[in-house]
This record gives C-alpha cells, sequence and structure tokens, in this order.
C-alpha cells in the first residue's frame, strides 16, 4: 500500500495521469460523496444523542430497560463470537489443510449465510421452533422456550455471524500451506501443541480481524433478531431493538444516546481494523472483502 | 479418461500426516447443519407444503409484487449509482496520493461496521421533512424521506463498500506500462482510460455491484426507518415478511422469502461465473 502510494507519487509527476486540476476535481468529488454519503449520518448519531445535553446522555443509561438491552447484547455477543472462533478456526483447519471430496460445496455452504437477508434468516428459525413450527409442539411439550427467548437471538445471531472468521483465516492459511505444522509433527509434537504453538502465532493477527468484524455484527444485528425475538422490553430487547422501540416511541434522544454507544463500537471497530491492516498487512489475508 | 480411472475407486480424503481432519470437519458439518442447513430445510419444507396454486396466488398478491418491485428496483438503482461512484472511490484511492487518505480508505468500511438499525435512524433524522438535508429538499418540494427515493438512498449507504472493496485490488493490478505505451503511441488519457483501463476493470466492478444489489433486496434495518413503510408505495418485502410474521401468517412470509432467496441465488451463480471469468482472463480473483 505504502510503496503503492509512492509510485503512484511518482506516477503524478509524469506525462501520464491525469492533470493536477483533474486529480484535485476528482478527490473533492469522492470525499464529497464519501462525507455526504457515510460520514454525516455518523455525525448526525452524535450531535442527536448529545443535542439535550450530556447529563441527559448519560441519564439515558440509568434506566433499567436500557441497560437490559446492553446486558443482552453483551451476553449474546460472548456467545456467538466464541462459538464463531472455534468454527472459523476447525473450518479453516479442515479446508486447508486437507485434500477431500466436496470441499467447495462446504466453501459455499460457509458463505450461505452472507447471501440470505436476515429478515429470512430469522424466519428460518420461526419455522423450525416457534409455536406453529415443526418443532414448536415439542419444544411446548418439554417446556423449552426457543423462539422470542435469549436461545433464539443467539441462534439468529450465531447464523449471521456464521462465515467472518472462516473467511478470514481461509485465504491466509491457504497460502501458508502445511509445511511448519508437518516439520513439527515430524519432530514429535502432538497435533494441539502443533496447533498452538505453530499454526495460532501464523495467523493470530487474521483471527483477531475476523473477530472485529464479527463483533460489530454480532451486537449490531438487527433484522435476524427482530424476528425471532418478539421485543419484551428489559427481557429479549438487544441495543439495535431497543432503538428501535425508542425511537418508535419518538423518544429520538435516547434512542441516538443508545445508537450513539453502538456507532462508538463502530468507531473503535474501523480503528482497530485500520491498525490491523496497516501494521500486519501481509500477516492478513490478501483479499480484504467482506 | 481411461477405463482404469473410471473404475479407480478415488478416497474421500487424500492422504496426509496432518492430524484433526475427522474433529474439525466433524464439528464444522455438525454446526452447519444444526446452525444454517436444517433451519433453512425447515423454509424449503414449509414452501413445498403450501402447494403451487396456494404458493403462486400468494406470490402474485399485489402488495407482495409491489414489495419484490420495490426492494429489487431499489437495490437495481443504488447498485448503478454505487458503481458509479464507487469506482470514482476507488480510482481515486489507488491512483492519487492527498491528505487524509488512510482515513478516507478507512472511512469506505463504516457500512459494514455501523449496525443497520443505527444507520436507519440517522438517515431518516438527516432526510426528514425537518431534518438537515430533507428540509433543503422540500424547498424544492423533493420529498426523500417516506418515499422510494428513501429506500434508494438507504441501499447506496449500505451498498457502497462492495463495490469499492471488488474493485480496488483488481485497479491496484493493473499494470501501468500498457498505460504508458498507449500514452507513448498518442492515445489520448481519456482513451485510454476508457478503452484500456477500465475495460480491465469491468468483471470486478460487475462483480461488486452484483454484491451491492444482492445486500440491497435483503437488507432490512437501514431502510425500514426512512421508509415510511407505506403499503405499495414503501414497503420493502423484507418489511413484508416481518409484518406476514406477526399475523401468524407463516405461509405468506414463506413464499416471500422463497422468492427471495431464489433470485438471490440466481445472482449469486451469476457473481461466481463472473469471478472465474474474471480469473480465467485476468488471472486474479
Amino acid at each position: 500500500m505504502a510503496d503503492y502510494a509512492f509510485i503512484s507519487g511518482v506516477k503524478a509527476r509524469n506525462e501520464i495521469g491525469e492533470s493536477k486540476i483533474i486529480r484535485r476535481v476528482l478527490i473533492g468529488c469522492a470525499i464529497a460523496f464519501l462525507s455526504a454519503v457515510l460520514l454525516f449520518p455518523l455525525v448526525i448519531v452524535f450531535t442527536e444523542g448529545l443535542r439535550k445535553g450530556i447529563t441527559f446522555f448519560l441519564n439515558g443509561f440509568t434506566d433499567p430497560d436500557t441497560l437490559a438491552a446492553v446486558r443482552l447484547t453483551l451476553l449474546v455477543a460472548a456467545i456467538a463470537v466464541p462459538f464463531n472462533i472455534v468454527f472459523g478456526v476447525a473450518a479453516s483447519w479442515a479446508v486447508t489443510k486437507f485434500n477431500f471430496k466436496g470441499k467447495n460445496l462446504l466453501l459455499t455452504l460457509i458463505d450461505l449465510p452472507f447471501s440470505i437477508s436476515p429478515v429470512i434468516s430469522g424466519l428460518v428459525y420461526v419455522l423450525l421452533f416457534g409455536a406453529q413450527g415443526w418443532l414448536g409442539p415439542w419444544l411446548r411439550a418439554h417446556h423449552i422456550e426457543i423462539i422470542f427467548a435469549v436461545p433464539g437471538i443467539v441462534l439468529a445471531t450465531v447464523f449471521v455471524t456464521f462465515p467472518f472468521v472462516a473467511r478470514e483465516l481461509i485465504p491466509l492459511m491457504q497460502a501458508q500451506g502445511t509445511a511448519e505444522e508437518e516439520a513439527a509433527l515430524t519432530l514429535g509434537a502432538s497435533g494441539w501443541h502443533t496447533f498452538f504453538n505453530v499454526t495460532l502465532p501464523n495467523i493470530k493477527w487474521a483471527l483477531l480481524y475476523g473477530v472485529l468484524l464479527c463483533n460489530a455484527r454480532a451486537m449490531g444485528e438487527f433484522g435476524a433478531v427482530s424476528v425471532v425475538s418478539g421485543h419484551i422490553r428489559g427481557l429479549t430487547d438487544t441495543m439495535p431493538l431497543h432503538i428501535e422501540i425508542l425511537y418508535n416511541e419518538y423518544n429520538f434522544a435516547a434512542a441516538f444516546a443508545v445508537a450513539s454507544l453502538l456507532a462508538g463500537l463502530a468507531l473503535i471497530t474501523l480503528i482497530l481494523k485500520s491498525l490491523l491492516e496497516w501494521r500486519y498487512a501481509e500477516q492478513l489475508a490478501a483479499s480484504k472483502r467482506h | 479418461m481411461g477405463l482404469s480411472s473410471l473404475f479407480h475407486v478415488k478416497a474421500i480424503l487424500q492422504p496426509s500426516v496432518m492430524p484433526g481432519f475427522g474433529l474439525t470437519l466433524g464439528f464444522v458439518v455438525t454446526a452447519l447443519s444444526l446452525v444454517v442447513l436444517l433451519p433453512l430445510a425447515a423454509l424449503m419444507l414449509k414452501a413445498f407444503s403450501i402447494g403451487p396454486n396456494a404458493f403462486w396466488h400468494i406470490a402474485t398478491d399485489a402488495r407482495v409484487l409491489a414489495a419484490l418491485r420495490l426492494s429489487f428496483g431499489a437495490a437495481f438503482i443504488a447498485a448503478l449509482i454505487n458503481a458509479v461512484f464507487g469506482l470514482l472511490v476507488a480510482w481515486v484511492l489507488v491512483r492519487y496520493d492527498f491528505p487524509g487518505k488512510r482515513v478516507v480508505d478507512a472511512v469506505v468500511d463504516l457500512p459494514f461496521a455501523l449496525p443497520t438499525a443505527v444507520a436507519g435512524i440517522a438517515l431518516s433524522a438527516i432526510y426528514a421533512p425537518n431534518g438537515a438535508i430533507g428540509s433543503i429538499a422540500a424547498l424544492f418540494g423533493l420529498k426523500v424521506a417516506y418515499t422510494p427515493l428513501g429506500v434508494v438512498l438507504a441501499l447506496i449507504f449500505i451498498g457502497l463498500p462492495f463495490v469499492v472493496r471488488t474493485v480496488q485490488p483488481v485497479l491496484q493490478e493493473v499494470e501501468s506500462d500498457i498505460e504508458e505505451a498507449s500514452a507513448l503511441l498518442g492515445v489520448s488519457r481519456l482513451r485510454t482510460i476508457f478503452q484500456i483501463i477500465l475495460p480491465n476493470i469491468y468483471p470486478a466492478l460487475l462483480t461488486g455491484t452484483a454484491l451491492a444489489f444482492a445486500r440491497g433486496v435483503g437488507e432490512y434495518g437501514s431502510v425500514i426507518f426512512i421508509a415510511g413503510n407505506i403499503p405499495m408505495v414503501s414497503e420493502i418485502a423484507p418489511l413484508l415478511i416481518v409484518i406476514k410474521l406477526e399475523e401468524f401468517d407463516y405461509a405468506g412470509a414463506t413464499v416471500i422469502a422463497t422468492v427471495m432467496l431464489l433470485i438471490a441465488f440466481v445472482i449469486l451463480f451469476f457473481i461466481n461465473v463472473l469471478q472465474s471469468w474474471q480469473r480465467k482472463r485476468f488471472g486474479n480473483g
């Protein structure tokens, strides 16, 4: 990245490339567009959240329903993210360290949740576990609550975040191959020992990168969770759902106060993500697509 | 292919000294089956249990058609706008050097990091008739929020990074020597861009635009606040699924979801074909 910036800096002085004026106009257009479309909404969240002053802003977080929403969001992320780490590492290990039939099908299936509307991701659980769902009567007979309860919210979150860690690790581990692990194994290291002392140090930054994105989505998921939650205040309301409730009650200041907390999380995610990209570019996967 | 290879029974797993195949693949397949495949099978089973006549009847209901038309139409327009501006942003980020470039590059990913509900209420606050931009638009008699235009705006927000992040790496790969050769041969800069650089990145641009489109079709959180959700006018398909579910009309919700999934898979297939074409032609992903 830095090298390329240098090269393009040199090229700019050459005969090839756009004139200085055109360059400035294009840069100006791009920045204006990004500011209007992306930055402005972010700024509005904070200004609206703080509109009634900092004390009102902070008071918003003493409301028991808001606190319950924050707690539930943290709980859901605390379950979904570790699951995603284990799944992502296991999937990348199986896919990149071995050659087996059906590998491409497995890769397609892992990516599947990305191409499904979040609302449909929630709907499938309602059809499976809901009162009129396939397993609904059985669950009711055994007094197990999944839909309109915390397990449903966790499941829907796991569904939408499924591919995050795996898709960061797979291209990287594919490029790294198996030579280092094979060396460790022939020297007598156990499988787990090899994983923790050879593989993990090689993939730690890409793993962290995937965890960051997974966590942002887990805490911010709205559509899928909204379908399975039932919106019971103080019980099955996550932060994004609580924002919707407050907003629909015309309690805009409180809605934006909760929203600015999530926007702050998004900013921290972006900053950490950029730091990882600048520092450890070569230790992350080659392609940075989401 | 000889007869011997036809009858050769190939092992499912090629031999390897690496441990943990059974453990990792077993866990992955189990988790995938329970969390993703079983619920999706429940949807398909439900869709089949409705029967073709009832399915067709629900799918061609005027309100359902209007919602599908809006979701796909708005996503298409937003994707086209993102194709233009996403290409511009990618071009500026790859080709030029300017102060604050790293910040601009990081900002592109904001829609990935910002929860959709937060984006939704922010966009709604900006474009509402009393909002910062909405009030200016109102002076010109233009209503943005609570109209299909608002839906398009939300989908532009959501889709932009897909185009930029797909085009950026490919644009970086375009060799500068063909540009130099073209310039030395006296071809104008504009013609060089349109006839030499852009054809190289068309597949990536199409892929990114298709990804933005696919995401836009299913988008919910960022849209429902600004859309106003007026039936037949500004009601998107994912919202209609939610409404049907709240009315305990599982069949209705299932039909809309199935139609959306079918079209989404066609788009996904199209993207895969594009990407393999791109790999064959340019040797990169």
